[in-house]
């Protein structure tokens, strides 16, 4: 009877959440909704724990005994886990954001691997069918929870550069193999089809330990700016693996938040790809080697400096304003410095846009988090698609921080490692600031023609200086009739 | 009466491929300004593993399943916490033109701004 009580409110507390969460990404659609929306499946995610300890009622005769210890250990690894997660993902920079979703996620493929791993060292699943599941899901959430560190540590600049080892993407597909084969072997083992070499436990250890070396290796030699792209995978790939083991432990709820999850990275997978005319097996398994030179053909034109105040005396008497912001500004945490630049434009009557790139930032719109965390009102923010025909009717396009999304060569020049990729069309404006510590090179490692162009002027420095001088050049006019 | 729940293998595929096309289309709809909150929201979403755990653990009957059950739970108790944590935050942080001030650490920066350029600076 207890049973049959506790099986009903967890299996309707489960619905519940199931639908809460998916409403909850549904609100998802509009920054206007989307804050209620992450709390209506904070509620239904919160239930669905708290229903999870009936559980206790119907565990089987064989775990009876612990279950005192287990209820323990379950209370005291909710508080810890949930206690620290908690502190750091309030404390943590949003510049920090890409670093923390990396680590969280890995979290997620960890906790979806460690289940797996019970079920497999307990013999818990029978028939092939499961296992095969149970073993997929094991693979997939273990190359996501080292995958994910191994991102969290490039992105946290534990890890400087890329590695490039020759011959490293076939010894990756060995490994691949190589784990597959032991999965295959556990199989084959345990519905007694073959004698087995090694005692079960070990080969389990041995399939989960090769599961987690790939993870490590497979993102050892992507690069930063790859970064959006590989977070977006492991996203997926967490997802997947959690509704994988969903249907092992047959729990609905864990089904379809896992699968939806997973669709959703590859979603996103897809059009971070597509934002940089890259395809993701490339993004993946390949990345841009530094022995592939090529020659670039010669750029006519100079660069031609200028102080930052004349840049932003000239923008004070311009009629609109196109800011591009990059990576590069995010670097110098010039957000909010740019901002107050701007909030003296517009009381001096300019109109000021922000267009993004989809892939500026380390992660799918973190430009936009950046901004709107310095305040700047979200529409104010534009995408690519919807700004790029603005640019030849703007008086001054101002590129900060951000160098290929604005290079020309990718619309013209077709040996050019970005040709095809989308790019903001700020060399069509009348005329375009480039704010830049350097000469340096984009990620792409390619020259920009932009830099060179007639109406472009280099405004040389780091990018919250260089916005400083220019709010100081222009209050010093004095205030505008229009501002207060 | 049973409630016990159970899904045959063919059911398992009907689900994934009707959650999938679900998944599809919701996430279809956002906009890529919300492409950050979009994913740590669903990195928050899969931390429902946590309730997989917490099942697995109080099965748990040998001391290895004992251990890594408790890392089960450990971690997807992470994965919640931490993706809700960052989810709210960066979506409290969205406003418009309209209504400028709704949060709190920005209504202080503009106050302090309002100040700034009351009495300007002399550099």
């Amino acid at each position: 009877m207890l049973i049959t009580i506790s099986q009903l409110i967890i299996g309707s507390v489960d619905l519940i959440a199931a639908f809460l969460l998916m409403f909850g990404l549904w609100r998802m659609a509009s920054p206007v909704t989307a804050p209620s929306g992450i709390l209506v499946a904070g509620v239904g995610m919160l239930a669905a724990v708290v229903a999870s300890f009936l559980y206790v009622f119907t565990v089987d005769a064989v775990a009876k005994p612990h279950l005192p210890l287990n209820i323990g250990l379950a209370a005291a690894a909710l508080i810890i886990g949930a206690g620290v997660a908690w502190w750091c993902g309030r404390k943590v920079a949003i510049t920090a954001m890409p670093q923390a979703v990396a680590l969280f996620n890995g979290m997620g493929g960890g906790a979806a691997g460690a289940i797996a791993a019970v079920e497999l060292f307990g013999s818990q699943t029978h028939g092939v069918g499961p296992l095969v599941v149970t073993l997929l899901g094991a693979l997939i959430g273990s190359i996501s929870l080292s995958g994910s560190v191994i991102a969290w540590a490039k992105l946290d600049a534990l890890l400087k550069k890329p590695l490039h080892v020759p011959g490293l993407q076939i010894f990756n597909g060995v490994v691949l193999l190589a784990c597959l084969m032991v999965g295959a072997y556990i199989v084959f083992a345990a519905v007694g089809g073959a004698a087995p070499v090694l005692t079960m436990p070990h080969l389990i250890e041995i399939f989960f330990g090769i599961a987690l070396l790939y993870g490590i290796l497979m993102t050892l030699p992507i690069g930063g700016a790859d970064m959006p792209v590989v977070i977006s995978v492991y996203n997926a790939f967490t997802g997947l693996a959690v509704g994988l083991e969903g249907f092992v432990l047959q729990n609905p709820a864990l089904m379809i938040a896992g699968m939806l999850v997973g669709a959703a990275g590859l979603l996103l997978t897809l059009l971070m790809a597509k934002a940089m005319n890259r395809s993701v097996a490339k993004i993946l398994f390949a990345s841009f080697g530094p022995g592939k030179k090529r020659k670039q053909g010669a750029i006519k034109g100079s660069l031609k400096p200028v102080q930052a105040s004349d840049a932003g005396i000239f923008m004070r008497y311009a009629k609109s304003v196109i800011i591009v912001p990059g990576y590069g500004l995010a670097v110098s945490q010039g957000q909010g410095k740019l901002y107050d630049f701007v909030k003296l434009l517009q009381a001096a009557g300019v109109s000021v846009k922000f267009a993004i790139h989809p892939v500026a930032g380390r992660m799918p719109g973190q430009m936009d988090v950046l901004l709107a965390e310095a305040g700047v009102p979200y529409d104010l923010i534009v995408q690519l698609a919807d700004v790029n025909e603005e640019f030849k009717d703007a008086d001054v396009a101002l590129v900060i921080g951000a160098n290929d999304v604005v290079n020309p060569e990718a619309r013209t020049d077709k040996t050019s490692p970005i040709y095809g990729m989308p790019i903001l069309n700020a060399d069509q404006a009348k005329k375009c600031y480039v704010v830049k510590r350097g000469d340096g090179k984009g990620y792409a490692g390619i020259v920009n023609p932009l830099f060179y162009a007639d109406n472009t002027f280099m405004v040389y420095g780091d990018a919250a200086a260089v916005c400083v001088s220019m709010t100081e050049a222009v209050r010093g006019l004095g205030a505008p009739a229009a501002a207060a | 009466m049973s409630f016990q729940i159970s899904i045959g293998g063919f059911i398992a595929v009907y689900i994934f491929m009707v959650t999938a096309f679900a998944g599809w289309v919701i996430i279809g709809r956002v906009p890529a300004i919300l492409h950050t909150p979009l994913m740590s929201g669903s990195n928050f979403v899969h931390g429902i593993v946590v309730v997989g755990g917490i099942f697995t653990l109080l099965n748990a009957s040998t001391p290895l399943e004992q251990a890594i059950g408790f890392v089960a739970v450990l971690l997807g108790a992470g994965n919640v916490a931490g993706g809700f944590a960052v989810t709210q935050r960066m979506l409290a942080m969205f406003q418009t033109s309209g209504h400028p001030t709704k949060h709190p650490k920005h209504a202080k920066r503009a106050a302090l701004a309002a100040v700034k350029s009351i009495s300007p600076k002399k550099a």
